[in-house]
């Protein structure tokens, strides 16, 4: 069992000390196979109880931790102390306001995941209870991937549109959308197109692809927005040179 | 469209006025919810929960969810299943309905657009699971709590009366006139105490897993929920039942799901033997065709104290975080392992650096569930009229003195949806609202309280340090096998504890955001939950499911076949009380885990 | 709504800086980039029908032009700008047109393969035509 001494630096802030946000340098004496996340924890029990962040399942399932490690959006339970030999530097998640050190705002970003309409719109009139709708293991497959999603906010951080234009709907809540446009028991796909065809919507992307380098579920938010680029335009084409066929 | 309102009067706390209020925004608590929701759409329904809905434990359950569904199968299976896997401590009544409300519930949640996993032909598909007779858990691969908390959370996104209090802490319940009547909570990102008026409270808060060191439960299962009603004078009962999950990472203790060893992962000792048939759940199964029931199908329990005695044989391999047990899963297949098995495969190569694909993987026994919690009927309602309960935090009992894995996701919808008709009838019934001294009193106290705390100097302990003598004592003394010497011990240190956290000084005293307060705060309730686990452990003479002592082996129906109820006590420890178990159908027997016993 | 005491969200400002936080970034600037040329050379191709419908004196001087060193350096460039453009499009076009095959998806090379090959036969197809080949 080995041990390493971790300098890691920390962004600071607490709006009722006056301070501006700043860092603090702790030195740490950490397990070698620790996780940021470990760190964090040990300077909280043993140097610094007032340090505040967000965390829990400590399985990257739970999506609480997300924060710029050496600046790039990372969960801290899923950064290893072995990636970073040297000084680790840890900051708020980019794009959010901050709240206290290493907690942020995340009010705008479940004010989107709602706006989507993100639940079943039944097709017809559903089902009686009887049964569950068939769905074949090709169906689910479909959208499977786009269920991932643990709402961790790294692909906001990634985001350079949505740092720049903050209306920008967003890649989680966009892919959020696709799912359910794109799972065989739903006939929303209509109700959902407002929101994502808007120009706040998928037309902000420029495909930078940033969300689905960082996305540690491997989601590929970037994949959906073009995916729901190219059905809302063809839709578009349809509703207005085809009218007869929305029917 | 009826909104929780706001009030204000200067120099007085903030109020919100609701009809039903529910702690807890896990898959309890969503179910809860969005029952009432759609029972009466004219229900001002207040939804209060410390973290984001989405961040609730529920997310890190894998396995799945037990209901009925296949023709081969039986509600009378499923409930035998349960009642001998609960070692007979269950009531009767309530698995009888819990096994009978398992289908619709999940049939409900796959209309709500729950990715359950399927077979070729579309329909849903199970897989087998422990201690249980028949294929019967639904599950979405490996993630199935997961895709349940996520299919609830947005599901309740429809329903504009369901208003949210995230990151919300509820600290005291209010009461009038021995009546249920509301809460307060801090509003954590400005520390604002807030007061809830509302008739009826559901608690869905979750267990309390952080007593322990080593764990599957992530850091926000401290057992706030159960401390919440224990201080308001309902019992807690049942807390000394306290399950260890088989297949725990040794590094992180996070989970790995009991479905590798339904998909067909086997567990050996340094030697390379399938040691459990040596414990009465032989005899040894082909590799990769588990036979239901057996094996490393066997009841967690079993499977827990199989370890400890290999253990204590010297037959665990070493690692550098203690003794493990190898869980190997190559036989599998990669593709199978991908498919059914991928977080699993994830976390293995993440936290251990072994591939299971390739290699085995060391795993052993971390604590993972409390069967015990807040004393419920089979309708979740606790002794104090408008109080209700649902989920880790209740014990109805369905789960007796061991939970069979796959039951609880399961539990939270059906105890979830039956706590709002239950509160919802509640308040038919015509439930008076408390008098606004009573509310303004209690809730003024409660600020009292915190602030006292927060204000505090001259303090000689520290959250950290009691919470790790706390955690040490736990894990000594009140662990899978227990003595009187130890139990005797982890009472008098935990009593001790209690008393010294009223010592205790906090760092951080601003306002906004503040986890030292928070931390604080949850090892109070921690603190209460493990005097009434070690209190009710010392009171049980005997050795029943999850509950083994060295003292008293044998399980003593004629003295035993009771729940114990944990009564708060503020300055001492908690008195012990029983009650009957419902026994229905099914008469105490031996539960037989080998195979031969078709 | 009652005053949000102590609270006081810090905003962090948004400076041009994000473009070199990681080389992803810089990727995707120099590929936007290439726009500005391929929009040059495109107004450039609109002289060039205008000159050609203005006859066979002002289509001469027009290629003339064309031989300048100057003109020739940017036709490289955007050229190159063009060629990068459009590999890294026909890289990304498997993520907008996944195509699903019983259970399982066509690999990405495929997807990008199919588009790369047609370009590579309507580029043969008008190097041909126009008599370069």
């Amino acid at each position: 069992m080995s041990e390493r001494q971790v300098e890691i630096e920390v962004l600071r802030y607490n709006p009722e000390t006056g301070q501006e946000p700043h860092f603090q340098r702790y030195s740490v004496k950490c397990r070698e196979e620790w996780v940021v996340l470990d760190a964090l924890n040990h300077i909280k029990e043993t140097i610094d109880p007032t340090l505040s962040y967000r965390w829990s399942c400590h399985m990257a399932v739970c999506g609480s931790c997300g924060m710029m490690v050496n600046g790039e959006p990372k969960l801290a339970c899923k950064s290893f102390l072995r990636d970073y030999p040297g000084l680790i530097r840890v900051e708020p998640l980019r794009h959010f306001p901050v709240e206290r050190d290493l907690v942020t705002v995340i009010d705008d970003f479940v004010a989107k995941l709602a706006r989507v309409k993100p639940y079943l719109i039944p097709k017809g009139a559903p089902e009686a209870a009887t049964g569950e709708y068939q769905q074949t293991p090709a169906q689910l497959k479909r959208y499977k991937q786009f269920t991932l999603c643990i709402n961790c906010m790294l692909c906001y951080a990634a985001c350079p549109e949505y740092g720049l234009i903050p209306k920008y709907i967003g890649p989680a809540a966009i892919t959020l959308g696709h799912r359910w446009n794109e799972d065989s028991r739903d006939g929303g796909r209509a109700q959902r197109q407002e929101e994502l065809a808007a120009t706040e919507g998928v037309w902000e992307c420029s495909f930078v692809g940033a969300c689905s380098d960082v996305c540690p579920e491997h989601v590929d938010p970037a994949a959906a927005i073009q995916q729901v680029k190219i059905k809302s335009t063809i839709d578009w084409y349809t509703e207005h040179l085809m009218p007869w066929l929305n029917k | 469209m009826p909104h929780c309102g706001l009030s204000f009067t200067i120099g007085s706390m903030e109020t919100v006025k609701a009809d039903v209020a529910i702690i807890g925004a896990g898959g309890a608590g969503l179910r809860a919810a969005i029952a009432l929701a759609q029972a009466d759409p004219k229900l001002r329904i207040a939804l209060i929960s410390k973290v984001y809905p989405m961040r609730s434990h529920t997310c890190a359950a894998e396995g799945g969810a037990a209901g009925v569904i296949k023709p081969d199968d039986s509600l009378d299976h499923h409930f035998n299943d349960t009642v001998g896997g609960g070692d007979w401590l269950c009531d009767q009544d309530a698995v009888d309905y819990l096994v009978q409300e398992a289908p619709k519930e999940l049939i409900q949640l796959e209309h709500w657009g729950c990715p359950w996993s399927r077979e070729p032909n579309g329909s849903v598909a199970v897989r087998p699971f422990g201690g249980m007779k028949k294929q019967r858990t639904w599950f979405a691969a490996d993630k199935s709590g997961f895709h349940i908390l996520h299919t609830l959370f947005q599901t309740s996104l429809q329903f504009p009366t369901i208003q949210r209090f995230d990151e919300y802490y509820a600290t005291e319940l209010l009461l009038d006139e021995g009546r249920c009547a509301g809460l307060t909570a801090i509003e954590m990102r400005s520390g604002q105490m807030r007061r809830f008026d509302a008739r009826a409270v559901i608690i869905c808060g979750g267990g309390a897993g952080r007593i322990f060191p080593f764990t599957t439960n992530g850091a926000i299962k401290t057992g706030d929920g159960m401390a919440l009603a224990y201080r308001a004078g309902v019992p807690l009962k049942d807390m000394e039942f306290v399950q260890y999950h088989p297949t725990g990472l040794p590094s992180t203790g996070t989970l790995l799901t009991e479905a590798c060893r339904g998909e067909g992962g086997v567990l050996v000792n340094k030697h390379g033997r399938r040691f459990l048939q040596d414990y009465g759940m032989g005899p040894e199964t082909p590799l990769g065709r588990p036979v239901l029931k057996t094996m490393e199908l066997g009841p967690r329990d079993r499977v827990s104290q199989a370890f400890w005695q290999e253990q204590k044989k010297g037959n665990m391999i070493s690692t550098q975080w203690g003794d493990a047990m190898l869980l190997d899963m190559r036989h599998l297949g990669e593709a199978k392992i991908n498919e059914r098995l991928p977080l699993v495969r994830d976390m293995s190569i993440s936290y251990m650096g072994v591939d299971p694909v390739t290699d085995p993987v060391p795993v052993r026994p971390v604590v993972h569930y409390m069967m015990g919690g807040i004393h419920t009927d089979k309708r979740a309602a606790t002794p104090l009229p408008g109080l209700f309960a649902a989920g880790e935090c209740a014990c109805v009992s369905i789960n007796g003195a061991n939970r069979l894995g796959s039951n609880s996701l399961t539990e939270l919808l059906v105890f979830g949806r039956r706590a709002a008709l239950s509160a919802a009838e509640y308040l038919q019934s015509g439930a008076r609202a408390a008098s606004e001294s009573a509310l303004a009193a209690g809730a003024s106290a409660a600020q009292g309280r915190v602030r006292e705390l927060m204000q505090r100097t001259g303090g000689k302990e520290t959250v950290a340090g009691l919470r790790k003598e706390m955690m040490h004592t736990m894990e000594q003394n009140a662990g899978i096998y227990r003595t009187n010497e130890g139990l005797v011990e982890a009472c008098a240190k935990l009593a001790d504890l209690r008393q010294r956290y009223r010592a205790i000084e906090l760092h951080d005293k601003t306002n906004v955001y503040n986890t030292d307060l928070l931390q604080a705060l949850e090892l109070g309730s921690m603190l209460d939950c493990a005097e009434a686990v070690a209190q009710s452990a010392l009171a049980r003479k005997e050795s029943r499911g999850a509950h083994q002592r060295l003292d008293f082996v044998e399980r003593d129906d004629r003295s035993f076949l009771r729940h114990s109820l944990a009564y708060f006590d503020s300055v001492s420890s908690p008195r012990i009380e029983y009650l009957d178990v419902v026994i229905t159908k099914s008469q105490p027997g031996v539960r037989d885990y080998s195979g031969g016993h078709e | 709504m009652a005053e949000q005491v102590g609270r006081r969200p810090h905003v962090r400002p948004i400076t041009s800086e994000w473009i070199f936080r990681h080389p992803r970034y810089l990727k995707y600037m120099v590929r936007e980039f290439s726009c500005l040329f391929i929009g040059a050379w495109t107004l450039m191709l609109v002289c060039a029908l205008g000159r050609l419908s203005e006859g066979p004196e002002a289509w001469a001087r027009f290629l003339e032009g064309l031989k300048s060193p100057l003109i020739v350096a940017f036709h490289v460039v955007a050229l190159a700008f063009a060629v990068y453009h459009s590999y890294t499009w026909f890289q990304l076009t498997p993520k907008a047109l996944p195509l699903q095959v019983g259970e399982k998806f066509l690999p990405d090379g495929v997807i990008s393969g199919a588009h790369f090959a047609a370009w590579a036969v309507l580029s043969a197809a008008i190097l041909y035509f126009s008599g370069v080949l």
